[in-house]
């Protein structure tokens, strides 16, 4: 339901407000403010190290994994600043899932591999397992490639369908923001393209953020574009005018191609 | 051209060197192994497996050294296995960074490379010494000493093999930390994680020092862990040097034995990291 005109603006499920961020005493990003709105796919480029996965690992606090990265200034989410240090970060992360650049399947069956994260919230019986793993791999239109061998290893599939396993994954934990690192960076275009399409259908119902190299790529997909440089946010608009017409020389500059 | 030539010369002459250190390892080892299975299997009939070690000059067999290298053996892994995978786990998932994770590498690997004589002395004065006899559970304790550095190095070595995006796509479906090692981590390094215990049994089964100095040796059958517990390698120390015909024949089958039970547990590790890589 694309449907809400640039003008009038959907409400918003995130808002990054003042962000800094440090890798040690190195500053990746540099005052960055930004919204990402209900079941929008926003979309972020730049060349590199500009920052923009940082920017997003920031988003479901996943640096908080490694030590001497700190982020400075606030992300909420829905209000809630989520940069607090009381907040409770599986819970965070039930709510903000991340698809990463490589496919990550864990080491075992297709079946498991979804159960997993829902397990981890749910007691269900094995008849509702069933159907909740089902409907994932539904929703990831996986299921009819996958049906008849639920069981054998997720390491097994070809790195489209991994990678769509990762999603079905993903969703199947019920979040409410899902962040799509470089996915498919690692892909053919023909499951570019299945992915692409599945983002498209997982924005009606959450509210996406994708990194990608591939500019083509954030055109077909978002609704909204963020351009990024240096560790600084550039241009943020909706992705028709960012791609047509640029207010900054620099967005222009990498957008047409002359560098990056 | 010439300079090619050289290097072509350089390299066969390199090829052909290698070979031949190789060759003659290999032609060691088998020499070894041939004249073990040969003077072993002539004194392996089922009085090995059943009788006790004999005094001089008798019949007997090998159980209660069989049984007391199972015992204390199997003891020492139940001790020093959890206590390995905790630490390396610990050094791998939790503490990766930390300075206690540096000292606690660097002297495990000390002790990894520490002569076992080493380990059973120090049994020997903690618990021997104290408790005024040697006893089967100090040599099971001196061979947990064994285990751990082996255990915990594999443990912290196959786990950084895993890779940090397997923990990070855990991680970001919100499974907490001891999840994510125990589900996840674990799971992925499972056939490396077994394959480093047995190698420590593998590692433990042939020591003969540590338990010279704990267990020392018995004559006869006794399961009491508080007393003297007879061992293979150290039944084969005893009996090698000693004059006797039939004891030395029975050293020549306890090497076997042992050799052959180390080799199974090799050829088991090996198919299981085997597999690791296909999966």
């Amino acid at each position: 339901m694309n449907m809400t005109a640039s003008h009038n603006e959907p409400p918003t499920k995130v808002t990054v407000r003042n962000l800094d961020f440090y890798y040690g005493a190195s500053k990746a990003l540099k005052s960055i403010n930004l919204p990402l709105h209900v079941n929008k796919v926003t979309s972020f480029i730049g060349p590199s190290g500009c920052g923009k996965s940082t920017l997003l690992r920031v988003l479901n606090r996943m640096y908080d994994l490694y030590p001497g990265q700190r982020a400075e200034g606030e992300v909420l989410l829905d209000g809630q600043n989520i940069l607090d240090p009381a907040v409770d970060l599986n819970a965070l992360r039930s709510r903000v899932g991340m698809i990463f650049q490589k496919p990550t399947p864990f080491p075992m069956s297709i079946y498991e591999n979804i159960a997993f994260g829902i397990r981890l919230y749910e007691k269900l019986s094995r008849a509702d397992m069933d159907a909740r793993v089902e409907e994932a791999l539904r929703g990831a239109a996986l299921w009819d490639e996958v049906k008849d061998k639920l069981h054998t290893s997720g390491l097994g599939l070809s790195g489209g369908q991994q990678q769509r396993l990762c999603i079905a994954r993903s969703v199947a934990v019920q979040p409410e923001v899902i962040l799509f690192d470089e996915p498919c960076s690692a892909l053919d275009p023909i499951s570019t393209a299945k992915v692409e399409e599945l983002i498209e259908e997982l924005s009606e119902q959450y509210c996406i953020a994708i990194v990608t190299h591939n500019m083509q790529q954030a055109v077909r997909v978002s609704d909204y574009t963020a351009f990024m440089y240096l560790g600084e946010l550039i241009e943020y608009g909706d992705t028709d005018s960012v791609f047509t017409t640029p207010k900054e020389k620099r967005t222009l500059d990498y957008i047409t191609g002359r560098f990056g | 051209m010439s300079l090619y030539a050289t290097r072509r010369r350089r390299n066969s002459i390199a090829t052909s060197l290698a070979w031949a250190a190789a060759t003659f390892g290999l032609a060691l080892l088998a020499l070894i192994l041939t004249s073990l299975l040969y003077e072993g299997i002539r004194g392996l009939s089922p009085a090995v497996f059943t009788q006790m070690t004999p005094p001089p000059g008798s019949q007997g067999g090998l159980l209660n050294a069989i049984a007391g290298s199972l015992v204390m053996t199997g003891i020492g892994v139940a001790i020093g296995t959890p206590l390995g995978m905790l630490a390396g786990t610990y050094m791998a998932e939790y503490g990766r960074y930390t300075k206690l994770t540096m000292v606690v590498r660097f002297i495990n690997d000390i002790l990894l490379s520490a002569p076992s004589i080493v380990i059973g002395l120090f049994v020997y004065t903690v618990m021997v010494h104290p408790m005024g006899h040697f006893s089967g559970i100090s040599g099971a304790v001196a061979l947990a000493m064994l285990v751990i550095p082996v255990v915990l190095r594999t443990t912290e070595d196959m786990l950084l093999l895993v890779p940090g995006s397997m923990r990070e796509a855990a991680s970001a479906l919100g499974a907490p930390r001891a999840h994510v090692v125990g589900k996840v981590a674990y799971r992925a390094a499972k056939a490396g994680l077994i394959t480093g215990v047995l190698l420590a049994v593998a590692r433990v089964s042939g020591e003969t020092a540590p338990l010279l100095f704990t267990a020392l040796n018995n004559q006869f059958w006794s399961s009491d862990l508080n007393a003297p517990m007879a061992s293979l390698p150290v039944v084969i120390f005893q009996f090698a040097l000693s004059p006797y015909k039939d004891w030395q024949q029975l050293a020549w089958t306890g090497a076997l034995l042992i050799t052959v039970a180390v080799l199974t547990l090799s050829i088991v590790a090996r198919a299981l990291s085997a597999g690791r890589r296909k999966s």
